[in-house]
This record gives structure tokens, sequence and C-alpha cells, in this order.
């Protein structure tokens, strides 16, 4: 029977959610009412029978781990195999590695060690809902050595512009991989390759000296390797700006776009925060809002995500925003075009108008 | 291995017969509460709140949901290395076995289970009520007092006590009489089911009560009238706060309906003490540009898209255009169709209510309606994959 392992790279992601990612990594962002980023790459990977997940994660990573602990949640608290967050704690003298590499490099035991014969690699930031043992049976039958994943977007938008793009022929076999702005099949940050030959070219990317293991060591390879693309068709969404955060977040409000990414057999796990369901009181107006769990709404609320636990006081008034986990709302404040981050404090009478295309963003635990 | 201190047995064997058709299939302790919760949530969750690590939970009457919602107990937090949760159905022995004919039998039937800990006190609970209570301040008082039992009462209405088992104290809350439900009473003490035991006196009066034939082998009609013949020291300890039986569909919809008050007794927010319960891993509720939601408490995985006014909306539920919900309690993953006009109901669990139904009699002192059969007008039974 083939086994997948998998691994979430958060090596290169970079931090580009300003003060959303002040204190946090991409990674552990608030998204959707009640996830973190990464819950999506790792549902993926247990609704696809992986049980053996490594988060290589490079910096503030605090909040990551507070929020993956042993990976319960995704049922990844397992005898054999698990969840393993790896940081960058790395004491091997004769180390020569760089980059991402130096990730592959110091935790080879991962990969040695498992299991698995099939390992899949993923980011964070490419939001979906993907079932990689389909991945792996097209793999197998391309006959390829990679498989790399993309989504063929209807429109590009300024996020796509920092995503690798593909040539795709025919045969749905990569002739090429690069940034041309006007190509629309995005690739998602996601492969799944054959144990052995993965480690075959960590060490010889290791060698060479390289810093990127997909850019040096699969990219770079064309056309030696024989690169097979597997287009997804389902839900899609790249959050790697505010701007793309804040337009993906507005996406969920549109219930076929939300069923794209939510599905009763591939549902998506978070960790669990034992909240009361949410209380609408005799005050409250809510319109096309998303709600998570031990909200308390008494104001008007519309067009808006609200995470668990959000205080909306009589008079309130919410539009276009997304309010994160515990924030608390004062009567006759005025929030339009604003994310709050977590715990903030917004007082009695207070306006916050963001632009629409540009919101206000609120750093985590201010008080205003 | 070190002893316990308390132990807590639950007992959850019950039918609930008062409750139609919501427990034909499931235990009484497992019907839903509150727009999230099993009424078992609640005892569980207090022994995790209070310090008390290791409950046996009694089954009997249909076990299948309750042993299954229960798992290990990761839920509570009760997945413990020494102790945690263990689930005791009845079993067989070498010299015969048989059903539990009582609530002592169940404990009876259940000596090896508490010997292999060693407790000093047992707490016996029933899976009946709402509530939310400290037992370790219970039990606090139990040793400061040197009971050999001490009963958990709250103070009723005098014109309800005729309907509940009544504690007659003296000045000093030691228990001098129980009256199960007396025409005049004396007191308005009732008992909650909630009962700490020194542990080796409950187990001499359980083993001197297995071997009486015409007992009937019950805490509040055998054991406890036996301890108070025996002038041992029974102490009744008063609990202020919300506590309701929920037995029947009037009493179900009470205490759901009590969850919306302007200040609720029962507050499921308080982050001190939660009440733990299976997540059924849902996304947010998603409250649609035609809903009308006020007054109500709504779960994850919920669509609104019609009004919702004073109910209390389990997870996974669906509410179509045009469609009212008022003065009702919607258990899980029903779905409601448009035109549908529900009123003062509570609608069991995966229900689907086509187009244009009508349930419910909207006037204020009307009878509850319940739906929970299969293949009724109004609503055939959702299978989960179709």
């Amino acid at each position: 029977m083939d086994r997948i392992a998998g691994i979430i790279n958060l090596d290169h992601e970079q931090d580009m959610l300003d003060e959303l990612t002040y204190f946090r990594c991409g990674a552990a962002v608030p998204f959707g009412g009640r996830y973190r980023m990464i819950d999506f790459a790792i549902s993926n990977m247990t609704n696809s029978r992986i049980e053996s997940v490594a988060v290589f994660a490079r910096r503030k990573y605090r909040s990551l781990m507070d929020h993956l602990e042993q990976g319960k949640a995704w049922d990844l608290d397992r005898k054999r195999g698990g969840l393993f967050i790896l940081p960058p704690d790395w004491n091997d003298p004769t180390d020569i590695s760089r980059g991402d590499l130096q990730h592959f490099h110091n935790n080879i035991d991962f990969i040695n060690r498992t299991l698995a014969n099939y390992i899949v690699v993923s980011g964070s930031q490419h939001i979906c809902n993907i079932n990689y043992q389909d991945v792996l049976q097209e793999h197998k039958s391309s006959g390829a050595d990679v498989t790399v994943i993309y989504k063929k977007v209807d429109e590009l938008y300024p996020e796509h512009q920092r995503a690798h793009k593909l040539d795709v022929d025919e045969n749905n076999r990569v002739t090429a991989i690069h940034n041309d702005h006007s190509n629309k099949n995005v690739y998602m940050d996601m492969y799944i390759i054959e144990k052995d030959l993965l480690y075959n070219l960590i060490e010889k990317c290791i060698a060479h000296g390289c810093s990127h293991f997909f850019l040096d060591g699969i990219k770079a390879q064309l056309p030696e390797i024989n690169i097979h693309a597997y287009e997804y068709h389902g839900g899609h969404a790249l959050v790697n700006s505010v701007e793309s955060y804040y337009r993906n977040s507005a996406k969920l409000l549109n219930p076929e776009e939300h069923d794209e990414l939510f599905k009763d057999d591939a549902p998506v796990f978070t960790k669990i925060k034992n909240e009361a369901p949410s209380n609408y009181t005799v005050t409250s107006n809510v319109s096309n809002t998303m709600v998570a769990n031990g909200c308390v709404i008494e104001g008007h609320v519309e067009d808006s995500i609200l995470f668990r636990g959000v205080k909306v006081a009589e008079g309130a008034v919410i539009k276009n925003s997304i309010i994160m986990q515990r924030c608390e709302i004062d009567s006759n404040a005025v929030l339009e075009n604003v994310i709050l981050d977590k715990d903030c404090n917004i007082s009695n009478g207070k306006t916050l108008i963001g632009a629409p295309e540009k919101p206000y963003v609120v750093a985590k635990r201010r008080t205003m | 291995m070190k002893n316990k201190e308390c132990v807590a047995m639950l007992l959850a064997g019950g039918q609930g017969t008062r409750l139609k058709s919501l427990t034909k299939q499931i235990a009484k302790p497992a019907v839903y509460f509150g727009g999230k919760y099993r009424i078992i949530d609640f005892p569980l969750s207090n022994c995790t709140n209070s310090g008390i690590d290791t409950v046996g939970v009694l089954t009997q009457y249909e076990p299948l949901i309750l042993n299954d919602y229960i798992g290990i107990g990761d839920t509570w937090d009760l997945d413990r290395k020494y102790g945690g949760v263990s689930v005791l159905p009845p079993f067989m022995q070498a010299e015969g076995g048989g059903w539990y004919t009582g609530t002592a039998n169940a404990i009876y039937r259940n000596l090896k289970f508490l010997n292999q800990y060693e407790p000093e006190h047992v707490l016996v609970l029933s899976g009946d009520h709402i509530y939310k209570m400290d037992y370790g301040a219970m039990l606090d008082y139990h040793k400061g007092s040197g009971a050999d039992a001490t009963i958990s009462v709250i103070e009723v209405p005098w014109d309800d006590a005729s309907r509940f088992g009544i504690m007659n104290t003296d000045g000093e809350g030691r228990i001098t009489e129980f009256d199960e439900k007396p025409a005049n009473p004396k007191s308005n003490l009732a008992s909650m089911g909630v009962y700490i035991f020194r542990w080796d006196v409950l187990k001499q009066y359980l083993i001197e009560d297995a071997e009486k034939e015409n007992s009937s082998h019950d805490f509040g009609k055998d054991i406890i009238p036996a301890l108070l013949y025996d002038y041992k020291k029974l102490m009744a300890y008063t609990f202020e706060g919300y506590w309701k039986d929920v037995g029947t569909i009037d009493s179900l919809w009470e205490a759901n309906m009590d969850l919306l008050k302007r200040e609720p007794e029962l507050d499921l927010n308080d982050s001190k003490w939660r009440i733990y319960s299976k997540n059924p891993n849902q996304p947010p509720q998603y409250i649609a540009p035609t809903a009308h939601v006020r007054n109500a408490l709504i779960n994850e995985g919920c669509r609104i898209k019609g009004s919702v006014d004073t109910s209390i909306i389990f997870y996974g539920v669906h509410v179509d255009e045009s469609s009212v919900v008022k003065d009702s309690v919607i258990m899980p993953d029903v779905k409601i169709g448009k035109n549908v006009k529900i009123h003062r109901a509570i609608i069991s669990k995966g229900s689907v209510i086509e187009d244009g139904a009508v349930i419910g009699d909207p006037s204020p002192d009307s009878e509850i309606t319940l739906v929970a059969d299969e293949g009724s007008v109004l609503a055939t039974s959702y299978a989960t994959n179709s």
C-alpha cells in the first residue's frame, strides 16, 4: 500500500500581512472566522490519510506552536508518525546547507524514518480543499518524477504576481516554470514526489550549495526531470498580502465559494475552543455575515466576519470588516472596512473607516 | 497506585420515557440541550472543573450513542493515565448477571470498579439535570462536617415542593427526615440527586441492601432511608444557582428558553467554568442578507436565510428563505425549507422540514410540539449522506 507523508514548508514564506504578521508567521494568521491559515494545509493532509506531517518553521512560530499543540485537532496525535513541528535549532558542525535545504538536511530523519514512500510538500498560503490521494493516482499513472499542483485562475490579482506559473503541454507535462504575469496557471506551492528521489535531490542540492529546494532542485532541473502538472479544480485563494487576505475572506460570504472550501466529507479541522453558541440579542441586526461561536451580538453587523468570542454592544455598527477573536466593540462605535486583530477593544463612539481596497488594520491587543 | 480521594459515579442508564420519541433511540443523558450540548456534558464538565478526574458512567438503556459520545473522555479532559472516564454497562459474572435493577444496584454491581481506587468518598450523580456546580466545594463541606453522607439540596418554591424529594433538616443542616414527594411538605429543600458518601459507609449499606429481597435497590427509596434509620450523619448541602430537571418535553423546552433571557441564570460564556462538548468540526455560521435573527443562540455550521426569533439552533441547521422559526429548539442537522412556519416546537436531529410546512401553535400557553417521528407528513427523516 502506498503511504504519503506530508511536509509543510514555511521556510520561504514572507510575513507580508503587515500588522497581522507582526507577532506571528503567515501560517498562524487567523482566517475564515475560526481557522488559522495552516489549518487548510494540515486538514488537506489529514483528509488524504496522511498520518505523518512535519512543519518546517523558520520564524515567529510561537503562535503556530500554541495553535498546533500535539496535532490532536487534526487527528495527528499518533503513536506512529503524527505531527512534528520543526523549528530551526540546528547544531550539526558539518552542515553546509543553506536556505530551506537547512531544513531538509537537519530534518532528514523525518524523511528517512517515515514508513511512507511518497512525500507531499506544501506551503500554507494557498487555501484550498484538495485530496492528495487523487494527486498520487495521477502522479503514478503519469510516470513523472514530480507532480506539481496548479490552479487555472479566472482572473489574475496582485497576489498572483509573487506566485510561479506553469507552462503545460497537451500531456499535462510541465515545459516551463516562470513568473510570467499573464499566465493564469498558478503553481500552488504543492508537489508530490517519491521519497527516495526527494532524498537524492536534497543531497545533490546541498552538494551544489543550493539554497531553495524547489527552485534549484526541481525547477532548475527541467527538462532533465519529468514534471507532471495536476490541475486542481476546487475553491482556491492565495493569501500573501493584506489586500488578498481581505478580498479572499469576503469571498467566504458567498455560499457557493464557501462550499468549495468547506465540505462535509473533507472538513477543515482546527483547535477547539469550547465556546458556547453565539448569542444574538433582541437588539441585534446581522446580515450577510459569518459568525463563529462564543459571540454576543447586540449591535448591527453586515458583510463581515466575526471570529470566536467577539462582543458587539448595542448601537455599534460593523460593515465590511473582519473582527478577530475576543475583540470587544463598545456601543456606538462604527467600523467599516476594518481588520481588527485579536483582543482589540474599540471604545464607545469611536469610528474607524478604511478604504474598500485598503482596509484599516489594527494590531493585536490595541485599545482605541 | 495512590488512592483517589473522591470518585464520581454518574447514573446514565435512564430511558427518560417522558421525553417521548426524543429518547426512542438514545439514553436521556445523550439528549441535546442549549444549541451545542448533550445533558451529560453538564455533570462531566462539572467533574472536570471541580477537580474530580475519575468518573464511572453507568449505562444501560440504548448505550450506543452514549458510548460513542463518551469515548475515552478527552472531550471533558477525562482521558487520564490513572482514572479518567470508564463506561460501566451491566455485565455477566460467574454467578450470573443481568440488568441494573435500581440506582443502588448499579453502584453495588461495580464495587470492584470503586475498590480499585480505594476512594475515601464517592460522588453519585445523575445525568438528568442542567446545572453548573462545584462538587469540590460540596466535598469540602462534607469532609468538614464529618458526615457519612451529604445530599445536595436546592430551595424550590413551596408550591412545587410536593413534586420533589424533600429533606427536612435541623438547625445545623443535619437531615432528620426524607420525604419523597410529600403532600404536605415540611421544608422546601429538594434533593438534587447529587450525593457524596463516605465510601466505607456506602459500601456496607450497598452490600446489606443487596441482600434484602423486598428492596427496590434505589438511593432515594432504600439507601437514604436506611442510613437515616441508623442515625447516620446525613448533611444537607444547599446549592444556590440554576438547576433544572429536563425530564419532560415542557421542561426541556423551558430550560432552553431560559438561556435566552436577558441575564440568563446559566452563563454558558463563563470561561472559568466551561461546559465541554464534542466538537462537530463545522465552519462558522452564516447569516444571509435575507435573514432576520433576534434573541437566539446559534451554533456552527448553520445557514440562516429566514427569520429566527427567540430560538435555540444547534449545529448544521439550515433555515431557508421566508421561513419563520419562533420560540423553538432546532436540534442538529435539521434542514428547514422555504415558507415554513415553526412555533413553540422542538425539532429533533436530522429532520427535514419541507417547503410550506406549518408546525406548532403560536398561542402563548399552547402545548410544545415535538417533531421526532420519522415519516410524518411535515418532516421526513434526513440521511446525512443524501
